[in-house]
């Protein structure tokens, strides 16, 4: 049994290129997710170190200030859509499946299709550098300084069509999760039996499902804009920049929360495993979900206050952002009444969660001081603001997303990452992290704004920025160590059992790797954590290792080309807008071919039988 | 054992980064280090934001130590063994949710009674300064990257380098001729953003003679680092000279060249002090008489007009002439910091500034032609006599 489990995951017989092309198991598309988002993480990391190295000393001149625009530029565009989203969407589309009970997602196709548009979409905006015109604009993208006016050359044009196809992504993403959370789950799974990552990345789906589409309709005016002379955002021809502003963050906002919501999931299930006791307050951690998700919609100008929308604008967007503090106090407390009581066991994954609450209360609290609206006056746009945001990102978002990933790689490749480097690897990213930004909150109340190439020596950021760049060499180290842990565990290859952690949730009682099938069985639900409930039934503390099936008679859908297809007709089509202008009529050749290649797709896609490839079980 | 070691040095972490903003806030770091901080306030609005901004902060560190000692204590005080029997299964508690949600409304409201004041404080200029006369008026426009202030009360222009008198409320009226930019100065009011199509106001009132840095705060382009200001917060006296000087600025024709030649008068209550403003006294025109038969000064002055310089800089104050879209430049010769306001205003510095300017702030819009070193000298002569 066990030489065959081995067989089963041995990481290299995972198929040829041409299957992982045109694969659409959740699970390998998820492998792919993660893959793809980590290389844009390093890529993110690396600008960012560049960027720290310009800012150790005052009047620095190692890279230039257009290259430095757009260093933060794509660094910002770079860790949240290329790096923290499809990081989470890394999650979703493994554990998804695995944690309702369901043998796949609702559209497998689809899912393929937006795995490949994000990559595609990521390659065209880091192909920008290449060009020597790598998006400056910030990526908040600020008009009139993001119109063809003040950013003549094509930068802009590749974050804003870069952007365009990343949302189809999320878009097509957010679809198929929100079906197949509602529609896909075990026999008795209720709403309010679903685990917390399930609940999350449900309310995160539909923040992406409501906001993404603001972003599009942003993006299409200003591509309109560059491209085709219109003025929606000049004041030139009648427009206002303030409505870029509007809906920007209106977008931008709850975007900040499809961010974190994961995490928070992530941690949900977390913390329970590793303190042997359920979620604290398991319906308040739902609706406080909800409810954060339902507030994110109405701050949006809060990150207005400088433009003087006027005392009673200011006074609503304060209170309703002080508001989101009380579901995330709740959610905070609830986490630690979980430890509470508990048989703790300090494993990687669980450290990399604690340090997440102890991060995102720091994180949480900078962000309540910056709805004060006449303090955020003082804090906005300097490092102050910077230091906030990455200690929700980077210390709430990546730390959960490390937690998840040291907890569920046994899961994922059927192997134990290293506990000792692991241990290394927090304590190293916690001490990085923190040297890194805690600087950049004096740095900021000291008066030293964010997206300057440089400044000035004399008004004493000198001591602040070289401990923040010190510290962020130290972070970058820590990932290394991290990429020497999945190197370690890859070599080493030594399986994995099905239920290292003694978990509560369904995906532990499949092999690890799973099967293609997921479940032999199908399973029927009739508790909140049916693991535990199964295990204390049986009066074990882990299932015994699960059998593995032939899957005979279980039909899943065959791989296609046709997702990949259209992935790339998207991306064609899009390319089209940006060289439109050097040819005479209004939409270029390679627009027509771009939207010929996704029709065709489409349509060979519509008509391609759902099992016309798939494996015989 | 080490597991021991290792969970105390979680808990001195955030202790120590907690000494390390009480040792700041407290102000054992030497706040002349920092002309720039918003820990300083200088001003009326300032210290408004200020005590809102403590009262903030002492309750976030507050609720820090409170929950972070909680979270340090729960991982500390429940460490367990693998083989330790399970812990009681508890699901949640009605009462300790509602407190927990409860509590936290509460902190919050205490937050926000002072918030939505000092909103509706800070949100009107006062409609009288607290030495009793009307606000000042200035026109603030932004540029890319450069701050241009007109007083529209007293018929002057000036860039880079704001004077205002101290006591006095300045009554702020923005906008931009480009892009977005965001007017600050950190020790006297928060950042307000300046659009193309819409004015924005701001107000402070400075309590401090002495110069002040300001920036540009809002993300504006390849010089957005480079888009720097000071304000010169001058006593009311200083404040009338340097208005009169200005005014004088109109004796001069419009290449600069001066129109008639009354008697030169240095001014001998000049003050170099902080930022080396140097401020006349009575109205004069402000060529000194050394400077006036230096032949490398004439020669400077022919350059101003024959290179360009002059299509898009007036050195007249006054009035300043439609199309002039360089800063204006009266006042060069002793303006503290020149290029955007972050480069010290020596004479090497303006050497360099005029022969390369895309070498000393790439990107910037300033065109020059080529010239020898000996012109550039010579143009640097001539502005160092626009005092």
């Amino acid at each position: 049994m066990a030489t065959s489990v081995l067989e089963q995951t041995h990481v290299a017989k995972r198929g040829t290129l041409a299957s992982w092309l045109t694969t659409v198991d959740h699970k390998k598309i998820g492998i792919l997710y993660g893959a793809s988002a980590f290389l844009f993480f390093l890529i993110g990391g690396i600008e960012a170190l560049i960027i720290r190295t310009q800012l150790a000393r005052p009047d620095a001149t190692l890279v230039s200030p257009e290259f430095y625009n757009q260093l933060f530029t794509m660094h910002g565009t770079t860790m949240i859509f290329l790096g923290v989203m499809p990081l989470s969407a890394m999650f979703f589309n493994f554990f998804i499946p695995l944690l309702i009970g369901a043998r796949d997602v609702a559209f497998p196709r689809l899912n393929a299709m937006s795995l490949w548009v994000f990559i595609l979409g990521g390659l065209f905006m880091n192909f920008s550098f290449l060009m020597n015109a790598a998006p400056n604009g910030g990526w908040f993208g600020y008009a009139p300084l993001s119109s063809r006016q003040y950013s003549p050359g094509l930068n802009m044009d590749f974050w804003v069509i870069g952007l365009q196809i990343l949302g189809i992504a999320s878009l097509a993403a957010g679809v198929n999760f929100f079906t197949t959370i509602l529609n896909m789950r075990a026999r008795g799974m209720t709403l309010m039996r679903m685990p917390m990552f399930v609940w999350t990345t449900l309310i995160t789906q539909i923040l992406v499902l409501l906001s993404f589409p603001v972003i599009t309709v942003a993006l299409i005016l200003l591509m309109v804009d560059r491209t085709f002379g219109a003025s929606f955002f000049s004041v030139g021809g009648g427009g206002d920049p303030m409505l870029w502003q509007h809906l920007f963050w209106v977008f931008g906002h709850p975007e900040v929360y499809i961010l974190i919501l994961p995490a928070f999931g992530i941690i949900s299930e977390i913390l329970p495993v590793f303190s042997r006791k359920p979620l604290f307050g398991y319906s308040a951690m739902v609706f406080s979900s909800a409810f954060i998700a339902f507030l994110g919609f109405g701050v949006w100008s809060h990150h207005m206050f400088s433009t003087g929308m006027g005392p009673l604008a200011d006074t609503f967007f304060s209170l309703a952002t002080m508001l989101i503090a009380i579901p995330t106090g709740v959610k905070i407390f609830n986490w630690i009444g979980t430890l509470w009581g508990g048989s703790l066991q300090f494993k990687t994954p669980m450290l990399f969660a604690l340090g997440f609450i102890a991060m995102f209360i720091t994180g949480g609290l900078s962000g309540v001081m910056h709805s004060v609206a006449p303090a955020d006056l003082q804090q906005t746009d300097t490092y102050f603001v910077v230091a906030h945001f990455h200690y929700v990102l980077f210390g709430g978002s990546i730390f959960a997303l490390t937690a998840g990933a040291y907890y569920w790689w046994p899961k994922m490749f059927g192997t134990m990452l290293n506990e000792t480097i692991g241990k290394w690897h927090f304590w190293l990213m916690l001490a990085g992290f923190n040297l890194t930004f805690f600087p950049m909150h004096f740095a900021g109340l000291l008066g030293m704004p964010r997206r300057i190439y440089t400044y000035p020596a004399g008004l004493g950021f000198e001591l602040f920025n070289m401990m923040a760049t010190v510290g962020a060499f130290l972070l970058a180290f820590s990932i290394l160590v991290f990429m020497y842990n999945m190197w370690v565990t890859v070599r080493r290859n030594v399986p994995a059992p099905a239920d290292p952690w003694g978990g509560a949730t369904l995906e532990w009682t499949i092999p690890s790797p799973p099967q293609e099938w997921n479940f032999t069985v199908e399973p029927v639900v009739a508790e909140r954590d049916p693991v535990w409930a199964m295990k204390r039934a049986a009066g074990v503390r882990t299932l015994p290792e699960p059998t593995l099936d032939s899957g005979k008679g279980i039909h899943l859908p065959g791989p296609s080309w046709w997702p990949l297809v259209v992935a790339v007709g998207i991306l064609v089509f899009f390319i089209g807008f940006m060289v439109k202008h050097s040819y005479a009529f209004p939409f270029g050749p390679i627009t027509i071919v771009g939207f010929l290649l996704t029709a065709v797709g489409i349509f060979k896609w519509a008509y391609e039988a759902p099992d016309a490839n798939a494996p015989k079980h | 054992m080490i597991r021991h070691l290792r969970i105390s040095s979680r808990r001195h972490l955030p202790l120590l980064l907690l000494g390390l903003v009480a040792v700041t806030l407290t102000g054992c770091l030497d706040a002349s280090q920092y002309p720039q901080s918003t820990l300083t306030p200088k001003g009326d609005y300032a210290e408004m934001v200020d005590k809102l901004f403590r009262t903030t902060l002492w309750l976030a560190t507050l609720v820090f130590i409170i929950v972070e000692a909680g979270l340090l204590w729960a991982i500390f005080k429940f460490r367990g063994k693998p083989d330790d029997p399970e812990p009681k299964q508890v699901h949640g508690s009605t009462t300790v949710e509602i407190i927990w949600t409860v509590i936290p409304a509460l902190v919050l409201a205490v937050v926000a009674v002072p918030t939505v004041q000092t909103i509706f404080e800070t949100a009107k200029v006062p409609a009288a300064s607290p030495d009793g006369q009307a606000p000042l008026r200035v026109d603030v426009v932004g540029h890319q990257w450069w701050w241009e202030f007109r007083y529209p009360e007293l018929g002057i222009t000036t860039a880079n380098q704001l004077h205002v008198p101290v006591g006095r409320t300045v009554d702020l009226r923005m906008k931009t001729v480009d892009v977005l930019h965001s007017f600050w100065i950190p020790q006297f009011a928060g950042k307000r953003d300046v659009f193309p199509n819409r004015e924005t106001r701001l107000w402070f009132t400075a309590k401090e003679t002495g110069a002040f840095p300001g920036a540009c705060a809002e993300f504006c382009g390849i010089q957005h680092g480079r888009m720097d200001f000071y304000v010169m917060v001058n006593t009311p006296e200083e404040f009338a000279g340097w208005v009169a000087t200005r005014q004088t600025d109109s004796l001069l024709g419009p290449t600069g060249l001066p129109k008639p030649a009354p008697t030169p008068v240095v001014d001998s209550t000049a003050k170099a002090g902080k930022g080396d403003v140097v401020v006349a006294a009575a109205p004069a025109v402000p060529v000194a008489p050394a400077a006036m038969t230096d032949p490398k000064v004439a020669e400077g002055e022919k350059y101003f007009a024959t290179k360009g310089c002059i299509g898009c800089h007036s050195l007249n104050s006054v009035g300043a002439p439609k199309g002039m879209i360089g800063p204006n430049l009266a006042g060069i010769g002793v303006r503290k910091n020149i290029a955007g306001g972050w480069l010290p205003n020596t004479d090497e510095n303006l050497h360099r500034w005029i022969k390369t300017p895309q070498l000393v702030k790439s990107g910037v819009l300033m065109q020059v032609p080529e010239m020898t070193d000996a012109e550039v000298d010579a143009l640097v002569a001539y502005l160092r006599t626009k005092q």
